[in-house]
């Protein structure tokens, strides 16, 4: 660098600096005119208004978009709700207007009084809500005396309706008012306190499709509080109306098997993907999450043992027990192991080193091949396949049917399971993997664990030559015209390369256990159409005296998984009775009246047409036995 | 070890200018916050408390020489860029944005400290790095990138203020420094397509509102276009003498939102009118011709960059802290320095002053 040249840079630098300034003063100035302009020119108006400062921002909320069923019909809607307000700075005559309103609503005047205090830390233009859910006589009370009870406001929300009460409680979920914490998030950082924003389920996944853009109007009142003129208005833009994937009618028959027990159910069309029925029982009522929850309610939900604010479907994980042996079988066939001829004799236990593991037919089922061993669930075939197979390979062939991983419904809170590794343990325990352990996960207990959508996605596998599709709740996002904005098309998920032959094998193998002599899955079948599925027995408790066998919460979880039609499958469905003792006792009649309704709402199986019709389906499909 | 010159050389008319903002910006805190209901210390009282920190820190920035930056400036920056990223992985959230960084003991907010490190970094590249010539497409780049790096990991967080901020303070130095016309209109012509690849492809649909709320805030009556009507009521209705102390209908009844903080101007303007509002552009302006002289009167080339940074960072929050107020500008989150409520930028205004006093006093030993 030549020292002319910083002389140079030096000169010019100080003449930069004297521009900038020039520059300063110049942004300094324009300030200065619009001071003058506003405090000049706009004075007499800017002061008018804001000794009349009666600017009041009415929010109007956008409704929520609707959740329809696969076929149409309306699940979930919105209806108006109206709430009473009170603008603080308004209020002529307090004590008045809270006599009043205690008398006319028929509520505490401390309660009132107590939300009243609790608005008062904002800006006292700012309405405070003193009562949501008013009767039409009570809004027109109010509108008729709004001279004499100056300060209160009605307003109107539209606010959701469900006409079916807990239906698919657990998959639409709830909505409630936004929390503190939840405004702190950049997804809620448009929400305002007092917002309605989904809390679980659909509601909460899809909030940003069904919340909508809630407008307002910015108007000026009088003195009394008046209605002048409107200066602003942005009008609310409604959500997006969600098609589920589930029929309405096939979640009501669904709920209908279930009953009271608590259990949880699964029903997806094979070659699509689409849930048809999710059911998490018992279920509960979400209006009750919208506004305030009774406390005796509340405690009632807490305290039942069947848990019923628990998504089970879709979080609880249960070890997937007999149906699980079908993915022992495929991976024995895969490998090698075993073809259809191979016969184990079953002597009713089955020794490794001292430990003899002993099969749920104490008396034995004598020699079975593969297609017995699934259908009379016989445990010691699988101890002695898993035996040579090691917990790995096993582990290996859960995978491929999406067993161990979330599969991504779309819904938040989805559990992955367990399919565990000797890798696995190591790391979770830090102890090694013993042989022993391998036998239990072979039958599907031990650590190994799925969630009821993770057992119909292996069904659903099963019955479509390892192509699992993913399964999914929504099917078309509509905007308030009704057009469709997005349609959520079938995705392949998994698609393992197994042999068709072993998977015939396998088939056959659910195909005897409904429909053949000794199958454990007899209460499941249906004489117009041939069911294939497999019975499962999940220990809750490991070792069990007769005094333990009777509490309820040490009972064996019953499951039931199942497809058809056999020889073209449409439907998988996966059961499980949370304490339910017996796959084929307590699961597999629940799948047999769901697939039986299933078949009939698609013509398939004829209703006879009674005048008993609505009672019919309580005891049907009984037939077969245990 | 405080040198005796330091007092000889001390700028008590400076001293003696900003405690009179400070001063306006108590009593001006203490009407804002009237109709506050509080536990402890009042803000006003604690806003005196945080001058004193500043002055300690004025003193203190003055008694050791400036030139001593020169050297530091590249650690402080990989310092701070390294808190900028603690922040964006292990960082506290607070009110949707991630701000704050918890040090076991404390917690800070780096992005703040970032407008005079990123000055003091500018002068010392310049000063050492960079050919002190008026700059080249070539020569642009590299500051450029020094900027990028910090104003992205900012906005991220996201704190928009401060990372326009931090770009403004760079951007009045590399103007100082002085920029080729072509390069310039390269730059400008770049821009462009960037902006256009960014706008169509890059961001979401909400980011897209958000940005445009931000430019309009009549598209969003709700929020920020209603704060900035009632700003405008308040200013305007002030008159040309104002409602009197304490008297401002807007502030008193709460109509302004943070009206103690970012808002602080309006209720000054809204009570004590245009002739106050004069007063107090008076002395921003004093300030801001003061700091330029400084610059000029520098003998050495980092010297005269750092002042032109820290002035820039003074006027800038004063132009768009003003310009929000009264509707000139967008509402971001800017503090107008020394008047605003607020600990943040009362240190780092300080620190500024400092900064600005050390490189005046120290002009005569070249």
């Amino acid at each position: 660098m030549s020292k002319q040249q910083y002389v140079r840079g030096g000169q010019d630098l100080g003449r930069r600096l004297y521009f900038l300034s020039v520059a300063a003063a110049v942004l300094f100035a324009v300030i200065l005119t619009r001071l003058w302009f506003l405090q000049f020119i706009e004075v007499d108006r800017l002061k008018e208004m804001s000794e009349n400062n009666r600017l009041r921002f009415i929010p109007v909320a956008a409704s929520r978009g609707a959740l329809i069923d696969r076929n149409g019909k309306v699940i979930v809607n919105n209806t108006p709700s109206f709430s009473l307000a009170v603008i603080p700075n308004e209020v002529t005559d307090k004590d008045y207007l809270i006599d009043n309103v205690a008398k006319v609503l028929k509520l505490d005047k401390e309660e009132l009084l107590a939300k009243w205090e609790k608005g008062k830390g904002r800006a006292k233009y700012i309405p405070i809500i003193l009562a949501s859910g008013l009767t039409r006589d009570q809004v027109e009370y109010f509108e008729e005396n709004n001279l004499r009870l100056n300060g209160l406001e009605i307003e109107v929300k539209p606010v959701r309706e469900y006409p079916n009460v807990s239906l698919a409680s657990h998959l639409l979920g709830y909505i409630g008012e936004v929390s503190e914490k939840e405004l702190t998030v950049p997804e809620f950082s448009n929400y305002n306190p007092g917002d309605y924003i989904g809390k679980s389920g659909i509601e909460r996944s899809f909030e940003s499709y069904l919340h909508g853009d809630d407008g307002g109007r910015q108007i000026e009142v009088d003195a009394r509080g008046r209605y002048l003129r409107t200066l602003n208005e942005t009008l609310p833009v409604p959500g997006q109306s969600l098609v589920l994937t589930i029929d309405i009618d096939l979640q009501k028959a669904t709920e209908k098997a279930l009953g009271d027990k608590a259990a949880a159910v699964v029903a997806m069309d094979v070659n699509s993907g689409e849930i048809l029925s999710f059911a998490s029982n018992p279920g509960f009522d979400p209006a009750l999450f919208t506004g305030r929850m009774p406390p005796e309610i509340w405690k009632q939900y807490l305290e039942d043992k069947r848990r019923p604010l628990e998504n089970k479907a879709l979080k609880g994980m249960y070890p997937p027990g007999s149906t699980f042996k079908m993915i022992t079988a495929l991976a024995g066939l895969s490998e090698g192991l075993i073809d259809e001829n191979t016969t184990v004799n079953c002597t009713g236990e089955h020794k490794l080193g001292n430990a003899t593991f002993r099969c749920w037919n104490k008396k034995g089922h004598g020699r079975v091949n593969l297609k017995s061993a699934l259908r009379e669930s016989c445990d010691v075939y699988f101890y002695q396949l898993g035996e040579r197979l090691g917990v790995d390979k096993i582990a290996e062939y859960a995978k491929k049917f999406g067993l161990g991983e979330p599969i991504g419904i779309g819904i938040d809170g989805e559990k992955s399971g367990v399919v565990p590794t000797a890798a696995w343990k190591e790391k979770k325990t830090g102890t090694k993997w013993f042989k022993g352990e391998t036998l239990s996960v072979s039958i599907g207990q031990g650590y190994l664990t799925a969630t009821p959508l993770q057992l119909a996605a292996m069904t659903a596998g099963l019955a479509n030559d390892g192509k699992i599709y993913r399964p999914h709740v929504v099917k078309k996002i509509l905007d308030r015209d009704g057009k469709t904005l997005r349609e959520y098309a079938p995705e392949l998920l998994k698609n393992s390369s197994l042999k068709p032959d072993h998977l015939r094998l396998v088939k056959e193998g659910m195909l005897a256990v409904v429909n053949e002599p000794r199958g454990t899955g007899a209460a499941a079948r249906l004489y117009e159409v041939k069911v294939a599925g497999k019975t499962g027995t999940s220990q809750v408790v490991k070792q069990k005296d007769a005094k333990m066998a009777l509490a309820y919460l040490h009972r064996d979880h019953a499951l039931f998984v199942a497809f058809a039609p056999y020889d073209k499958p449409e439907i998988a469905i996966a059961v499980v009775v949370e304490h339910g003792e017996h796959g084929g006792g307590a699961a597999a009649p629940v799948a047999g009246q769901i697939l039986r309704k299933y078949f009939e709402l698609k013509g398939v199986i004829k209703r006879p047409v009674t005048d008993s019709d609505i009672d019919e389906s309580d005891n049907e499909s009984d037939g077969g036995g245990d | 070890m405080i040198d005796r010159r330091l007092l000889t050389n001390f700028d008590w008319k400076i001293f003696l200018l900003i405690t009179v903002i400070v001063a306006l910006g108590v009593l001006n805190i203490h009407s804002a916050s009237a109709s506050y209901k509080l536990a402890g210390l009042s803000y006003s009282v604690k806003q005196i408390y945080w001058f004193m920190i500043g002055i300690m820190l004025v003193v203190l920035t003055c008694s050791v020489d400036y030139h001593i930056l020169e050297d530091l400036s590249f650690w402080f920056y990989g310092i701070l860029i390294v808190f900028l990223l603690l922040v964006l992985v292990v960082g506290k959230t607070t009110m949707g944005a991630t701000r704050w960084l918890h040090l076991g003991f404390f917690t800070i907010q780096p992005s703040e400290p970032m407008k005079i490190v990123i000055t003091v970094t500018f002068a010392s590249f310049f000063t050492r790095v960079a050919p002190q010539s008026l700059l080249g497409l070539k020569e642009i780049i590299r500051p450029l990138a020094i900027l990028m790096v910090p104003a992205l990991l900012i906005a991220k967080q996201p704190d928009l203020g401060t990372a326009i901020m931090v770009c403004l303070v760079a951007g009045s130095i590399i103007l100082a420094v002085g920029v080729r016309w072509s390069t310039m209109l390269t730059l400008i012509l770049t821009a462009i397509p960037i902006l256009f690849i960014a706008w169509n492809f890059l961001l979401r649909a909400y980011q897209k509102n958000r940005v445009l709320n931000f430019l309009s805030p009549e598209r969003d009556p709700l929020k920020s276009g209603y704060h900035l009507i009632q700003s405008k009521i308040a200013v305007g209705s002030g008159g040309i003498t104002g409602k009197g102390f304490m008297h401002g209908t807007q502030s008193q009844l709460r109509f302004l939102p943070e009206q103690h903080t970012d808002f602080a101007f309006s209720v000054f303007a809204e009570e004590w009118g245009f002739i106050g509002s004069i007063v107090v552009l008076a002395l921003y302006f004093a300030l801001i011709i003061w700091g330029m002289n400084v610059a000029a009167r520098c003998n050495d080339r980092f010297g005269t960059l750092l002042a032109v940074g820290v002035t820039a960072m003074l006027f800038w929050h004063i132009i768009i802290n003003i310009g929000m107020v009264i509707g000139l500008f967008p509402v971001v989150g800017v503090p107008l320095p020394l008047f605003s409520y607020g600990g943040t930028s009362m240190i780092t205004s300080m620190i500024g002053v400092g900064l600005l006093m050390n490189i005046n006093m120290r002009r005569f030993m070249f």
